[in-house]
C-alpha cells in the first residue's frame, strides 16, 4: 500500500514537474513575441539603448580583454607541444585562429557577459519589479517593455557582437606573444599565416553566434528579471537564475550553430 | 456633485483568497475618500484596479466616466495620464536623480515640450513639496519622508485628476507623517484633486479625509465622514480604533 501511495505521489510530482516546465515555455514564448511586438511599433527609446550599450560594454571590457588575451597565450602555448611533435608548429598560427574566431571568442564572450551582464539584468529589473517600480512606469502612461525590456535585449544584441571581435583581437595578441617568443616571427607573417586558412563563412558562424548569444542573454535576464517575485528572495534567484539558463541555452545554440554551418562547408 | 470613480459589484481573488467581495464605493470630485482597513485586506488592490495595474475579476469600475475594465492599451494609458499614483515605497527609479525622475513621465508623454518648459515644471513641482534643494540627488540619498514627497511630486507633474495615494505615512516618525497629511491636503487645494488614500493611520484619515470608507471581508461594510463611521457600535469598528487611537497612545 505504500509502495504504491509513493509511486503515485512521484508521478504526481513529475507531473506537475512536466506541467511547470510548459508553463514556463509559454510565458517565456510569449515574452518573446511580447519583445518583437513592441520593437517593432516605433517610438524606439535610442537614448537608452545607447546607455545600456555603453553600461554593457564599460562593465565587460577589462574582463573581457584579460580572458581573451590570456585564452589565446594559453591555447597556443598547450598546443604547441602536440603540433611540435610532429613538426608541424609552422601550423600552429592558423590552428589556433580557427579555434578562436570560430569557437572562443563569440563563446567565451558571451559566457563572460551571461555571468556580468545577465545576472546584471535579471537583478536590476528583479528589483524594480519587486520596488514597484515597474508598475509607477505603467501607471505614467510609460510602456515598460519598450523602455526596460527592448532597449536591454537590442543593446546586448548589438554589443556583444562587437565585444567578440574585441575579445578575438586581444586573444590574436596573446598568440602573436607567444608564437614571437618561440619562433622570431615577423608580425606580416604571423598575419598571413594566421588568416591563411579563414574563409569567410567562419566569420559569418562567429558572428550568427555572438548575435544569437547575445540576444539569448538579453531576452533571458529581462524575462527573469520581469517575472521575479518574492522580494529580495526573488531577486537573488532571478539573477542567478538568467546566468544558469542563459549558459546552458548559449551552449545548446553553439552546437546547434556548428551542426548548421558544418552543412554549408 | 459629479462621481469621478464609481466602483460596484467588484470582485478580484488571488487563487482561492478572495480580496474583494461585491465592494462598492463612490468618489465624488474634489474629495479625499480615505479607504481603511487592516493589511491584506485589499486596500491596495483596489486601487492598482482603478490605476489599471491589476485586472479586476467581475464588477464595474468608472474612471472619470471610462469603463476601466474595458478599455484597451492605448485607452487605459490616456485615461492613465489623468491620474496620479504615490506608491507604498515611493518606487523612485533609483538609477536616476530626482530630476529625471521628475522629467521621465513628462518628457514621454507631452511631445513638443521644450527643456526651458520641463525645467520650469520640474522646478514648479518639486517647489510645491518643499523639496528644490534635492533637484540633483539620488533616491537613495533622501529620507522616507522625502521620497514620498518627490513621488507624490512625479504624480504632480502631469497635472492629474484624481489621486491615488497607497499607505502614504506608512513608516515614517510622526512629524513626518503630519507634513504627508498636510501635503495631501495642499495638493487637493492647489491641484484641484479627487483622491483615494489608502492607510490604516486613523491620524492620517481624520486629518485628510472628508469621507471615510472602512474595508471589512472584502467589502465596504461602513462609509461617512470619519465621526459617523467611528461612531458604529460595530465591534470590529470600535477595535480598529481603538487600537489605532488608545494602544498608539500606551506605546
Amino acid at each position: 500500500m505504500h509502495e504504491i501511495m509513493s509511486s503515485h505521489s512521484r508521478k504526481n510530482l513529475f507531473s506537475e514537474k512536466i506541467d511547470d516546465w510548459l508553463i514556463g515555455f509559454k510565458e517565456g514564448a510569449d515574452f518573446l513575441l511580447l519583445f518583437f511586438k513592441e520593437a517593432l511599433s516605433g517610438n524606439f527609446e535610442f537614448k537608452e539603448f545607447v546607455n545600456q550599450c555603453y553600461r554593457i560594454g564599460n562593465s565587460s571590457l577589462l574582463l573581457i580583454s584579460l580572458t581573451g588575451f590570456v585564452t589565446g597565450f594559453v591555447f597556443t602555448k598547450q598546443s604547441r607541444p602536440s603540433l611540435e611533435s610532429f613538426g608541424a608548429t609552422s601550423w600552429l598560427p592558423s590552428l589556433v585562429t580557427i579555434a578562436i574566431i570560430r569557437a572562443l571568442a563569440p563563446l567565451v564572450t558571451s559566457l563572460i557577459c551571461a555571468g556580468k551582464v545577465g545576472s546584471s539584468i535579471g537583478a536590476e529589473l528583479g528589483s524594480m519589479k519587486v520596488t514597484e517600480q515597474i508598475d509607477a512606469m505603467e501607471v505614467s502612461a510609460v510602456n515598460p517593455i519598450k523602455f526596460l525590456v527592448v532597449t536591454r535585449i537590442l543593446a546586448t544584441t548589438v554589443t556583444i557582437p562587437i565585444l567578440s571581435f574585441y575579445c578575438a583581437l586581444m586573444a590574436m595578441t596573446g598568440v602573436f606573444l607567444n608564437v614571437t617568443t618561440n619562433e622570431d616571427t615577423s608580425f606580416p607573417a604571423f598575419l598571413e599565416q594566421a588568416f591563411n586558412s579563414i574563409v569567410f563563412l567562419d566569420l559569418w558562424t562567429a558572428i550568427i553566434k555572438a548575435v544569437s548569444f547575445g540576444f539569448t542573454i538579453g531576452i533571458v535576464g529581462c524575462y527573469k528579471g520581469y517575472n521575479a517575485s518574492n522580494g529580495t528572495l526573488g531577486v537573488g534567484k532571478a539573477a542567478n537564475s538568467s546566468v544558469v539558463m542563459s549558459m546552458f541555452l548559449i551552449f545548446i545554440e553553439e552546437v546547434f550553430i556548428v551542426q548548421v554551418t558544418n552543412w554549408f562547408r | 456633485m459629479n462621481k469621478v470613480i464609481e466602483i460596484e459589484h467588484l470582485y478580484k481573488a488571488f487563487g482561492d483568497r478572495k480580496v474583494l467581495i461585491d465592494a462598492n464605493l463612490d468618489v465624488y470630485e474634489s474629495e479625499n475618500m480615505v479607504v481603511l482597513g487592516r493589511s491584506g485586506t485589499g486596500k491596495s488592490v483596489l486601487i492598482k484596479i482603478i490605476a489599471g495595474i491589476l485586472p479586476a475579476d467581475k464588477g464595474s469600475v468608472k474612471v472619470l466616466g471610462q469603463e476601466v475594465t474595458q478599455l484597451n492599451k492605448k485607452e487605459m494609458n490616456e485615461l492613465r495620464l489623468k491620474i496620479g499614483f504615490s506608491f507604498q515605497n515611493s518606487a523612485l527609479y533609483d538609477s536616476m536623480t530626482v530630476r529625471e525622475n521628475l522629467e521621465f513621465p513628462l518628457v514621454r508623454n507631452v511631445r513638443n515640450m521644450s527643456r526651458g518648459e520641463i525645467n520650469k515644471a520640474v522646478h514648479k513641482v518639486l517647489d510645491s513639496v518643499g523639496l528644490l534643494k534635492s533637484i540633483d540627488q539620488m533616491p537613495s540619498e533622501l529620507s522616507g519622508g522625502q521620497k514620498k514627497r518627490i513621488g507624490i511630486a512625479r504624480t504632480l507633474i502631469m497635472n492629474p485628476t484624481i489621486m491615488l495615494y497607497d499607505e502614504p505615512t506608512a513608516g515614517l516618525d510622526p512629524i513626518t507623517c503630519m507634513e504627508i497629511n498636510q501635503l495631501i491636503n495642499e495638493v487637493k487645494e492647489n491641484y484641484k484633486t479627487s483622491s483615494i488614500i489608502i492607510t490604516h493611520d486613523l491620524t492620517c484619515a481624520k486629518e485628510t479625509g472628508d469621507r471615510v470608507a472602512v474595508l471589512f471581508d472584502g467589502n465596504f461594510k461602513f462609509q461617512g465622514t470619519f465621526d459617523e463611521v467611528f461612531k458604529d457600535p460595530d465591534p470590529r469598528i470600535k477595535n480598529f480604533y481603538d487600537y489605532n487611537f488608545i494602544e498608539n497612545q500606551k506605546k
